[in-house]
């Protein structure tokens, strides 16, 4: 399984990254590798062992319903670039 | 062509948390903006989500509600799309092992039954508000709502009707209530509705191209939603079009759908577990106690209602509606020792009148049940007679006073005294002989008019059935 240079361009745009037309072919021949690796361990028998949801064999742990945090507006807004009536202002998200 | 119409629905309901599902923000609605988003909320650097416990048991009261197989194991995962109404650029939720399997919920429709498949529920953050106006060209946000728990529902695509999908959403909206794990305020987004519909020809098994209908936030409004989208899709097919699946967001103000979002925007969301997130474990041993503290569930207490104390459809679903509701009947009733259909009436009838027309809930019914009791009660005794009781209630209504008292202070007591109430038949039928004449010879009418006579003079507190009795031995003469 290989990547296309397209895909790609693709999957950066998805996760908003910017990257340079020049780097795309070796991203592709990077990212195929990893695919390439997937594609071997599918071909082991896995029967009767248990999928792994998490590297770390722990259990949650679990906090109380409890109200700990207070309102730190003040704080929080003036690293904000634009803020008005309490909001955080961004460029208009809709058309 | 003969078309049947298919429905599943999407239903997110915010859990009746204090804090938030992965931070210790409070939820509570309608603070000034950004004043409850903490830096968990805001998806600041270095923060670490930790789950809420009381969520996780919410949802798990909820599975075992509907009868579900609550996963032993489950796992959050990241939902990756780029909006500022979740700064993260992802909302946690889960995708492959949710908490909540597959259940099933019980509807009726015009007296039939029908099971409606649940697939799953899972837990997951809400996300902010986005404000479009006014701010000069820019969008305002508000993280408050973000990081809310919600539990969305899913159901399978069973519904055939909007009947049915609007039936099942008020079972489900009833049912959250009673399980006290949703406030269901629909005004203010605690329980909102996506709506999956698609045609497809009778008969046919494959089912149609559907779209998804948005965040539609009312009963009628859901149904109207519904209906619209249906006419479209048929004449859309009829007249050689194709239905494509995208979503599109109902306009109530001109009761029509319209597509929302552009094809080239398809949402890729490459879902993953989430890192920060251990798997979450249910144990036996949880599960049993929450079991054990489930309370009577709305389905089981209607027919119980109507087996216990022989109430028609109609009180006993109206008197199920809501767990306090029913609570206030059985009080009311207990405490009366008066007949169950009596006490039903009265509720259904007197009370939630008095309720409507002031805007209450029964939780802040000014006459509580004990007091309503107190009047039923002397109902029951004959101590007054149903008229008067009105009277009374519109008092009790108006003060603290108990029936009693206000029997007592106004002398509304019913005057069984047959002595006096012969009396006044005596004058009645002594100052009227034209009526009396006309009474004998057969104008059986007339009676009315005597009744209406003696109650008069007696300000409505002699016996009825007394008086009828007494009148009609006294004109046979």
């Amino acid at each position: 399984m290989s990547l296309t240079t397209d895909e790609v361009k693709k999957i950066a745009h998805l996760a908003r990254l910017g990257i340079d037309e020049q780097d795309v072919e070796s991203y592709a021949r990077d990212l195929s590798g990893i695919l390439e690796l997937m594609a071997r361990m599918n071909e082991l028998n896995t029967d009767g062992i248990e999928p792994m949801a998490h590297p770390m064999d722990q259990v949650q742990r679990l906090r109380d319903d409890v109200v700990t945090e207070r309102d730190n507006r003040e704080k929080f807004q003036t690293i904000a670039p634009q803020v008005e009536a309490g909001l955080y202002l961004v460029p208009k998200v809709i058309e | 062509m003969e078309w049947e119409t298919v429905i599943g629905l999407e239903i997110h309901t915010q859990l009746a948390t204090k804090s938030k599902i992965f931070s210790g923000a409070p939820t509570a609605y309608g603070a000034a903006p950004n004043t409850q988003a903490c830096a968990v909320d805001l998806g600041l650097p270095g923060v670490l989500p930790v789950l809420n416990e009381e969520a996780v048991h919410k949802a798990v009261i909820f599975g075992m509600a509907i009868e579900a197989e609550i996963a032993p194991y489950s796992v959050f995962a990241r939902k990756n799309y780029f909006y500022p109404d979740l700064p993260k650029g992802y909302q946690i939720s889960q995708m492959e092992l949710p908490i909540v399997g597959k259940g099933h919920l019980e509807i009726e429709v015009d007296g039939v039954s029908k099971r409606i498949g649940i697939t799953r529920a899972h837990l997951e953050e809400d996300a902010g508000k986005s404000l479009h106006e006014d701010f000069h060209g820019l969008t305002g946000i508000d993280l408050n709502r973000a990081g809310t728990p919600l539990l969305e529902i899913v159901s399978e695509p069973d519904m055939r009707s909007a009947k049915e999908a609007v039936a099942y959403m008020k079972q489900l909206h009833e049912l959250v209530r009673y399980l006290d794990i949703c406030d269901g305020n629909m005004q203010e987004g605690s329980f909102r509705c996506d709506a999956n519909v698609s045609v497809r020809p009778k008969g046919q098994n494959e089912f149609g191209t559907r779209a998804e209908i948005k965040n539609i936030n009312s009963f009628k409004f859901v149904e109207k939603a519904i209906n619209y989208e249906i006419e479209r899709q048929i004449e859309l097919i009829e007249n050689g079009g194709k239905v494509v699946q995208e979503t599109r967001l109902y306009d109530s103000v001109k009761d029509e759908t319209r597509s929302m979002r552009s094809k080239e925007e398809a949402n890729d969301y490459r879902y993953f577990p989430d890192p920060d997130l251990l798997p979450v474990f249910i144990s036996e041993d949880y599960k049993a106690v929450i079991k054990a503290q489930l309370p009577e569930l709305p389905q089981a207490k209607k027919h119980r209602f109507k087996d216990q104390y022989a109430l028609d459809e109609e009180n006993a679903a109206i008197l199920t509606y809501s767990c306090q509701l029913a609570d206030y009947f059985e009080t009311a009733l207990k405490e009366s020792g008066c007949e169950a259909k009596l006490c039903a009436n009265w509720i259904t009838g007197e009370l939630s009148a008095a309720l409507n027309k002031a805007g209450l809930e029964i939780m802040d019914s000014p006459v509580s049940s004990e007091r309503l009791a107190g009047l039923l009660a002397r109902i029951r005794d004959k101590t007054i007679s149903g008229k008067i009781a009105k009277q009374v209630f519109e008092e009790m209504w108006q003060s603290t006073a108990t029936a009693d008292e206000i029997i007592a202070a106004k002398g509304l007591k019913q005057i069984t005294d047959t002595g006096a109430i012969e009396l006044i038949i005596d004058k009645i039928i002594a100052g009227n002989p034209g009526q009396v004449e006309q009474y004998r010879s057969g104008k059986d009418k007339v009676f009315a008019f005597f009744v209406g006579q003696v109650m008069k003079e007696m300000q409505g507190k002699a016996n009825p059935g007394e008086v009828n009795k007494m009148l009609k031995a006294k004109l046979k003469r």
